[in-house]
Order: structure tokens, then sequence, then C-alpha cells
């Protein structure tokens, strides 16, 4: 089913290759930051994980959210879902990948990436993160080209197929509430240090992920001869608006813990990064920009004559996206490590390099996407 | 295509079939190839090694640190000299100061009391004295160390004697141990420390380390292996005292029974094992 | 067949490039590498001995160095006792270099011949080699 993806328009091909162009670049930067060190990033002693982390968290969440087309249409029978589930689990499959390139890009000496698996360590929870990844991976590869394999010969698909859809399902919780546990389980760190942190990831996976879904599913509309249909991508617009209200209250729960107790360690974080701190405030404004996107987005979201609109609902859905981007692409990270264990200030701001590499991992998913969708899209047009 | 036509005894397999079993065939070839060396037991056996004789032995390693027994900057200076030219820590004092400060490696530095010790900080009414001084600070060898429980590989590890060791070999930088620490006891090397290591201080029987590991103080296991106490410990005039916690006629176990100690963040429950004298700058011994 | 302008053109291209390494190296094999013991340490001993013997440390060196570096760092053994009952000190740095203070002409020898390049040296420090 491949070589579907081999042909394609003008327009398929400028966008592979400018994909390849980035991809290119940043494979250059990562050379030098391979050649010279992690300090060509902004990272720094006391705020020693920065984007690349915090871009893996983010996409851990935008992996885990496929199962929210998964439990409708196999667990529920909702038959709405059939034509785009393949779509989340393809967007799953292109997220795990950048989460383990991410993470790839990250380590000091990633050429003995291999000792997480020569050593396995059951009390680390980055050695069960990186169990249940690659699990999710080969879970989602095996399952989504089985099933689209099987609808492009028009017969069902294979009996096996059924008990790996239903692992599936506890599986993509278990990512993203082991990857919350990353952080959850620090002592020191109060930002982290919540028992909600699980619960937080896992509502604004739920919420991102499909906001994502949506922009997608539109795209394949407009590109192809594929249409995802009305009615799923509004079932998934109000999957959407109960997961980000979810997510937006557990946030203001964290407020509410924070400043009640009135505990230095605790509120300090959240002044770092909505006031600054004795002059130090470079997160300010994408952290307001966040929260009131993400207020903007529930605002649209929650009228059904709105969200009924779809070019109000893609809107929403790109707002809604930014806003937990930068949450919990950035300042979730950031905000853990400032102030410091000694209660001072150190900042950080990525650098070029950094963002050229990120790109480049970007590119890497959107690359793995293209195709992946493009061979989906070829079989649903064929079977059309 | 048939995989067995009918009446035909002949076994046919179509390409895609035997593509599909040579991948496998060569994926298991090789990966069971490399398992079976990797668990072949090669070489001598670990029966062959020993401790040195001169070791110290003791069950739980720590410091007591009596900062009243520092009066100067060159005090202070003497301890961190020692260590970082015995262990060939980089000095990266010829980066711009902004870079030096995100960057630098270091095993035992000062700082204020606010610092050291931020969640019990001395309020306004407290002994003002206290403000003024500098404490050092080091990794703690907590007994329940946060970074031993997240590194993914054991490149950290608490060893026998209390000691929270760091096996650079093993280490894949990935930083986890720092995010775990609470004490920010802990260095990574965000870039080549070779060219910050002056050759005059460079220490010949130590090694460094490289690009893209982290560091921190190992309560100098390679002197104690030798019978020696850690090199802060030497030149520091009695301000710190190494000794075995958990025993009971040891100095420490003395300081810290007759005089008021205190150790950084204990409601973290890691269970730091440096303990610091705390009292007014006049009391003797 | 279809194409035989491209294949065959593309079959060459391939050939030559796969081959590429080979042709260009031909009549340029390196010299046998010829490890030198010649350093002041060994020549003042008496029996010149290593760690294990010769034919033993030519195959399992590597092996016996991770073995040291596991005693060591992770176990707290610092001393090694050979299969003779000999004792040594483990230590890459202070023991097997301090005998073996020639890297250039003997660690080196094999390890260019071999294109190996073992990064022990970004960390363990290099003897400093006196002209011989």
């Amino acid at each position: 089913m491949l070589d579907k993806a081999l042909t394609g328009s003008r327009r398929y091909w400028t966008w592979i290759f400018i994909l390849l162009a980035i991809i290119g670049v940043a494979f250059l930067a990562y050379l030098r930051q391979l050649n010279e060190g992690l300090g060509i990033t902004g990272l720094s002693r006391d705020v020693s994980w920065g984007l690349y982390i915090g871009q893996f968290t983010f996409l851990v969440g935008v992996a885990a959210s496929a199962v929210m087309l998964v439990i409708p249409y196999y667990l529920h029978d909702f038959k709405k879902f059939g034509k785009i589930v393949i779509l989340g689990e393809f967007l799953a499959v292109s997220a795990v990948i950048m989460c383990v390139l991410f993470i790839f890009v990250d380590m000091g000496q990633p050429i003995r990436i291999m000792n997480v698996i020569l050593y396995p360590t059951p009390n680390s929870v980055m050695f069960w993160d990186t169990v249940v990844l690659m699990g999710y991976l080969a879970l989602n590869l095996v399952i989504g080209w089985t099933t689209l394999g099987a609808e492009r010969n028009g017969v069902k698909p294979p009996a096996w197929v059924k008990p790996l859809i239903y692992l599936s399902i506890p599986w993509a919780v278990s990512i993203h509430t082991v990857t919350a546990f990353l952080y959850a389980g620090i002592p020191g760190r109060h930002f982290w240090l919540t028992a909600v942190m699980a619960a937080r990831f896992l509502a604004s996976a739920f919420a991102g992920g499909p906001a994502l879904l949506v922009l997608l599913a539109l795209l394949v509309r407009k590109y192809s001869k594929f249409d995802p249909g009305y009615e799923p991508i509004q079932a998934l617009g109000k999957i959407i608006t109960y997961a980000m209200f979810a997510n937006v209250f557990l946030l203001g729960l964290e407020f509410f813990t924070a400043f009640y107790s009135n505990i230095p360690g605790h509120m300090q974080p959240f002044k770092y990064l909505y006031a600054g701190i004795n002059g130090h405030a470079k997160l300010v404004p994408l952290m307001w920009t966040s929260g009131i996107f993400a207020l903007a987005s529930l605002g649209l979201l929650v009228f059904p004559g709105l969200r009924k609109n779809e070019k109000i609902l893609a809107f929403a859905c790109v707002i809604l996206f930014i806003s937990l981007w930068i949450d919990k692409g950035f300042g979730l990270v950031v905000g853990g490590f400032v102030p410091n264990m000694f209660e001072t200030v150190t900042e950080y701001w990525p650098t070029l390099p950094e963002v050229i590499i990120t790109a480049g991992v970007w590119a890497i998913g959107l690359l793995v996407l293209t195709v992946l969708y493009k061979v989906a899209v070829a079989v649903r047009e064929e079977t059309a | 295509m048939p995989y067995r036509t009918e009446g035909e005894h002949v076994m046919s397999i179509n390409r895609r079939q035997f593509l599909k079993l040579a991948g496998v065939t060569t994926v298991a070839g090789i990966g069971g190839t490399a398992v079976f060396n990797g668990l072949r037991d090669n070489g001598p056996e670990a029966a062959q090694s020993s401790p040195d004789p001169r070791s110290l032995k003791g069950k739980r390693w720590g410091f007591v640190v009596d900062v009243s027994k520092l009066k100067s900057g060159e005090d202070y200076q003497k301890c961190i000299d020692a260590c970082h030219s015995v262990h060939n820590v980089p000095d990266m004092r010829s980066l711009p100061e902004d870079i030096r400060k995100r960057q630098e490696v270091k095993w035992i530095w000062k700082d204020t009391y606010e610092h050291t010790f931020p969640t019990a900080p001395e309020d306004e009414y407290q002994n003002s004295e206290l403000k003024e001084k500098n404490f050092f600070l080091f990794c703690n060898h907590c007994a329940q160390p946060a970074c031993v429980r997240v590194c993914p590989t054991k490149a950290t590890f608490r060893r026998k004697d209390g000691i929270v060791m760091q096996d650079m070999h093993r280490c894949i930088g990935c930083r986890f141990c720092m995010a775990a620490c609470p004490f920010g006891a802990r260095s990574f090397n965000w870039r080549d420390p070779r060219p910050f290591i002056r050759p005059e201080k460079e220490n010949r029987e130590y090694p460094t380390r490289m690009i893209g590991v982290v560091e921190k103080c190992t309560l100098c296991t390679e002197r104690l292996a030798k019978g020696l106490k850690p090199a802060c410990v030497e030149v520091s005039n009695g301000a710190i005292v190494f000794g075995d916690l958990e025993d009971p006629n040891s100095e420490v176990r003395k300081i810290i029974a007759s005089k008021y100690t205190i150790r950084r963040k204990p409601e973290l429950g890691t269970q730091p094992g440096i303990y610091y004298v705390i009292g007014g700058v006049e009391h003797a011994g | 067949m279809y194409d035989s302008g491209k294949i065959i053109a593309g079959l060459v291209i391939f050939v030559v490039l796969v081959t590429f390494p080979f042709i260009s190296n031909m009549g340029k094999a390196g010299a046998k590498p010829k490890p030198s013991i010649d350093t002041p340490v060994i020549n003042q001993m008496q029996v010149k001995q290593c760690v294990e013997p010769k034919e033993f440390m030519r195959a399992e060196h590597m092996q016996l160095l991770n073995n040291w570096r596991d005693s060591v760092v992770r176990n707290g053994d610092s001393i090694y006792v050979n299969k003779a009952g000999q004792s040594f000190y483990i230590s890459l740095q202070n023991t097997c270099m301090n005998c073996h203070s020639n890297k250039k002409k003997f660690c080196d020898e094999c390890h260019n011949y071999m294109a190996v390049k073992p990064y022990c040296w970004t960390c363990h420090i290099e003897p400093k080699e006196s002209m011989l």
C-alpha cells in the first residue's frame, strides 16, 4: 500500500520537498549539537529540560488522543467514526515517532540509548515510558495498517486485530499517565508535585489531539476526494469541548491550591509564569496568550450554534491547539525549573539551533503523517 | 496466488510471503545473535576483584559542616579548589558570565543561608549573622535519593556504604536526575569540558568527564578506596567533618548528638547525609 | 526487457558505488600493525608480563576493561587478582597506561589498522608521550 504515497499531485510533492528541506537543515543543526554539546540550546544547569522535552510531553498527549476515536467506534459501535478512526491511529503513529525523536535529540549521549534496554530499571518512570511508547507505536502501526489493508481488499480485518484494538485503549491512557508520572513524583518541584498532573495531561490530550484531528480532517476534505463527513467532525467537536472544560477546570484547581495555601514554594512558579519574579518575565506574554486562547476557544465551542459552523469550529480548534501547545509544550516544563532549587531565577528561552532542530522533528512527523494519510486517503478513494 | 494448489504436493510460496519470511529470519538471526552475545559472560569473573585493603569502611558516609570554622573567602575557596582540581572539574571562568552561570560544572560551592535552606528561611527576627554567612553545598548523598529512583539506566546508584555514586560510562545524559534532585547538586556537561581544564591543575591520576554526561560530588570514592579522606575535608581545617553516620562513636555522630544541626529540605524525605551545625557564630569548636 | 538502457546503466552505477572503497584502496594495503612495548617502565621489568597473558589481552582486553569499570565504579573493588595470583590496582590511566605509556605506538597501532576508535580517551587522560 505504501506505493500509494509515491504518486501525487504537484502540490503533494512540493509539500514533501519542503518538509525534506526543513529536515535537511535541522539535521545539520543536530550534527552541530552533537559536536558542540547541548550548550547550543538555551538550557542551563538550573533549567535542564526545555523545548525538546516540552514538545515530547505535548505530543504524547496528541498520540494518546487516538483513543477518543477508538472508544466510541469499537466499544460503543459509534459508526460515524468508522471512516476517520484510521486518521486517528495514523496521527498517533506520527506523534509517537516525534516523541521518540524529541527524546533522542535531548539526550546528552544518544549513542548510549541502548543502555535503557540493556539495564532495565523498573523503579524509573523513564524506563516505563520507553516501554509503553514503543508498545503504543507498534500497536497503532499494526492495527492501522492491517485494518486499512483489509478495507482495501474489501474484507473484514482478521480476528486477531480486535484484541489489539481493545488493548490499545488502556494503553493509550497509560502512555500519558506514565508521562505525567515523570513529573508528578518529583519531590522538590512543587509546580509538578500534584496528583492532578495525570488528570490534567489526559484532559488536555483529549482536547488537543482531537482538535488537531478536526483540522487534519478538514484539510483531507479540502485536498482529496475523501470527505470524512460533517457528523464525525461535529462529534469530535463535542469531545473537544468537554475535554477542554475539564482541562481548564483542573488548571483552576491548581491555582486554588497554590494561592489559597499561600505556601511560597507552590505559588512561586505560578507567579513566575503569569506575572514574573523580580523583573524576570520572559514567559508571561506566552502564558497569558495560552490562557486567553483557552477561554476564547471554550467560548466558541460551548455554544452549539457556533460549533456547528465548521469555520468557527476550525478557528476554535486552532486557538485551542496553540493554547495547549504553549501550556504543555513549554510552560509546564519551564515552570518546574523556575525558581530553581535555591529559590533564585534562571530564565530559559530556546535558541535558534534548538528551534531549528525542533522544526526538523516536527517536519519528520509531518512527513510520516503525510505519507500515511496519503495511503489512507488513496485507499478510501479507491474503495469509495 | 494460492499457497498450495489442489492436487499438487509442491508447496508454492508467493513473493510477498517469501520476503516476509526472509525479513523475519534476518531480524531474528541478527537480533538473536546480539542477545546471545550480550548475555554470554565473557572475560574474567567478578570474584577476581576485591576492595583495596586500605579502603575506609563505613555503612553510611556523611559530613557535618560547621561554617563557624571558616573565616575568610580563601578558607572556602581552598576546599572548592581541592575538590575541583583533584577531579578535573572544568573551570569555565573564561566564558562570558551569563554563559558560565548557565553551563558551569561544580561539585562543591558556597552560597548564603537563604539559598542553602530555602524552605527554612530565616526571617527578620532571627539571628542576623546567619544571613551573612556562607555555607557549603554539595551532593547530600541521601539515604532515599530521588535521583537514583528516576535514573533509567542505574547510572546513578547508591553504594552499600551510603554514597550516591555516578557511573559516567553508563550515563545517557537524559538529565532526569537533575530534574529529580531537590538540591540542585548535579551538573551537566553542556559542552566539552576538556578545553576548560587548566593543564597545570590537571590531575593525571583521575579521568575527566566528556560532553553530555551528568556529574556531581562522589564523596571522593577513589580517595576513600586508598584510605584517604575526601579532598575538601582535608583542607577544611575542621569545617567539614567526615565520618560514618551509622557508627555511634564516629566524630560526626558526636557532633550531631551535642550540637543543633539541620539538613537541607528534610521534609522531602530523601534523608540527606550532610548535616549543618547551626548556632551563633561565636560558638567554639 | 523494458527500460533495459536505464536498468543496465543503474546497475553499473550501483556496482561502481558499492565496490568503490575496494577499488580506491587497491594497492594501498596498510602495513601489519607492530605494537611496541618499548617504554621506560616496561624496559625496566625483569619479566615482561601484562596483567594477563598477551594472547588473552589481545582478544579480551576490552572485556577486561568493562569488568574493571564495573568493579571499581559500581562495586568499589579496586584490586584485581589475575590468574597467576598477582594483584593489580584497577585503573586504565594509572596501571595500564603506566606500562604502556606509548599509546601512539601501542594502542593506536592496532586500533588504527582496524579503524576502531574507542572513546575511552575523551575522559581517561592519555599518557603524555615523550620522544622515545
